[in-house]
């Protein structure tokens, strides 16, 4: 196999890291805001519940979690898993990182002073007002760090969907290196995974910039 | 009568924090409220702009309640949505300023009168260009907060109170977190606003400022109103020992 024809076959690989990766970051980031929300709840069940998922989320290794989404609806309900790996892959995702995401989110919601919930009170704004238009914007800019560090985890934890036997690029690396016994795929890869991580990092710093303009 | 507090009374974890506490403001009345630290004073104005519940008593807007008393003694408010109705009357300027920082000095002043007020941008913003012309920093209106001094920021945030043309303006010790030099600019400006009528309570230690600026002055400690009247006689001719104690201190 020529290094064209081996670039080509992983360049698919690399199309569905990216996949993966975009649709865990548009389904982790809303969610976790609305669990982070959900833990603030005045109902002792809905904290308890979301504690609970916390905890087992972040005590669970992430690959166990993608098997357990997996083969779960087998097992539990006798579901036929035939077109499940993909909807199984990219919960799992989610599911993981939002809880992660909304520890971050609740970090910098406590951080931001009481004062500016209350002046927002007093000058009438709405709840929702006072936390999309006060809130917000100053926890975003002070999780950007914390998010940056996750979103690179990402790139990397993307590789776990070889457990489910998803081919995306490290998937396809290990078997054409097997096949080809070749050392170059997972040069390939390596590279891939090195200059996504520097594209979301140089990406991330400019929107952390974008918000120098204020303390 | 503008506002109407009667009776009323707030614990914090079984300490009684206000004691059947009564407090009317007429329009274009300046009150002044002194006091030892944890007499009540900040818990009064707190509970008069809603940021603290009552447990007792009444508190009415322009003649309009906003608590009533339930079948049980204890003060019931009227619905979050009524509420909201309120927060149209008052302002309230905070010790520690609270401006929004990611908005400019501008923003500060025309995001709630058009976001809560639904006033147009061209009628917040000339408000807005007018009160920080008063205040004497128009100049800054395209500053962020962390570019101003506390003077300044402390001069926006009454401009941001007065952008919702409130009936009435509470100050929560306004010059506690400003240095000497910047204190008195900040007074400046209150005391202008006394000479336009402006409806004011003001908690603060700065005695010389409440006795000049103030139409009546109440002296507080251990949750009660232990005195009150013109500023001429509880500063020169106090009744109770408890006021004469705590004012020998400010004598030097």
């Amino acid at each position: 196999m020529s290094f064209e024809t081996m670039l080509s076959t992983m360049s698919i690989g690399m199309l569905r890291t990216i996949g993966i990766f975009a649709l865990t970051l548009l389904g982790a980031l809303p969610l976790g805001m609305i669990v982070a929300l959900l833990k603030k709840s005045r109902f002792v069940v809905v904290r308890a519940i979301v504690n609970a998922y916390i905890s087992i989320i972040r005590g669970t290794p992430l690959m166990l979690q993608l098997l357990v989404w997996y083969f779960g609806p087998y097992y539990l309900f006798g579901m036929n898993i035939g077109d499940w790996r993909y909807p199984a892959l990219i919960i799992g995702f989610v599911v993981n990182y939002a809880a992660y995401f909304a520890e971050i989110y609740r970090g910098g919601i406590e951080a931001i002073p009481i004062g500016q919930f209350e002046a927002a009170d007093v000058l009438g704004y709405t709840k929702t007002q006072t936390f999309m238009r006060i809130i917000l914007p100053q926890v975003i800019k002070r999780i950007m760090p914390a998010i940056t560090n996750e979103v690179i985890t990402l790139v990397k934890d993307t590789s776990l969907a070889f457990t489910l036997a998803y081919q995306e690029i490290f998937s396809l690396a290990k078997q054409i290196s097997a096949s080809q016994t070749s050392f170059m795929p997972f040069i390939i890869a390596g590279v891939f995974y090195f200059v996504a991580n520097y594209v979301v990092a140089f990406v991330m710093s400019r929107i952390e910039k974008s918000m120098d303009y204020y303390k | 009568m503008i506002l109407q507090m009667s009776n009323i009374r707030k614990h914090f974890d079984g300490l009684e924090v206000l004691k059947d506490i009564s407090l009317s403001v007429d329009s274009g009345e300046v009150v002044s409220i002194i006091g030892p630290s944890g007499s009540g004073k900040s818990t009064l104005l707190r509970c008069a702009t809603f940021l603290e519940t009552i447990d007792g008593g009444t508190i009415e807007y322009m003649g309009k309640a906003a608590t009533h008393t339930g079948a049980n003694g204890a003060a019931e408010y009227v619905s979050p949505q009524e509420l909201r109705k309120f927060k149209s009357y008052y302002g309230l300027v905070f010790q520690q300023f609270n401006l929004f920082p990611h908005y400019s000095i501008l923003k500060n002043l025309i995001d709630a009168p058009m976001h809560v007020q639904h006033r147009s941008k061209e009628d917040a913003e000339a408000t807005a260009m007018e009160l920080l012309e008063k205040m004497g920093i128009a100049d800054k209106a395209d500053a962020y907060p962390y570019q101003l001094s506390g003077g300044q920021q402390q001069r926006v945030a009454i401009a941001r109170a007065l952008a919702m043309h409130p009936e009435i303006l509470f100050f929560d010790e306004p010059t506690s977190a400003l240095d000497p030099e910047l204190t008195g600019e900040v007074l400046k400006v209150i005391r202008r606003l006394a000479e336009e009528k402006m409806t004011m309570v003001v908690v603060t230690h700065e005695m010389p400022f409440a006795k000049a600026v103030s139409n009546r002055v109440l002296f507080m400690d251990g949750g009660v109103i232990v005195e009150q009247g013109k500023p001429e006689d509880v500063f020169d001719n106090p009744q109770e020992e408890r006021t004469k104690k705590f004012l020998s201190v400010f004598e030097r």
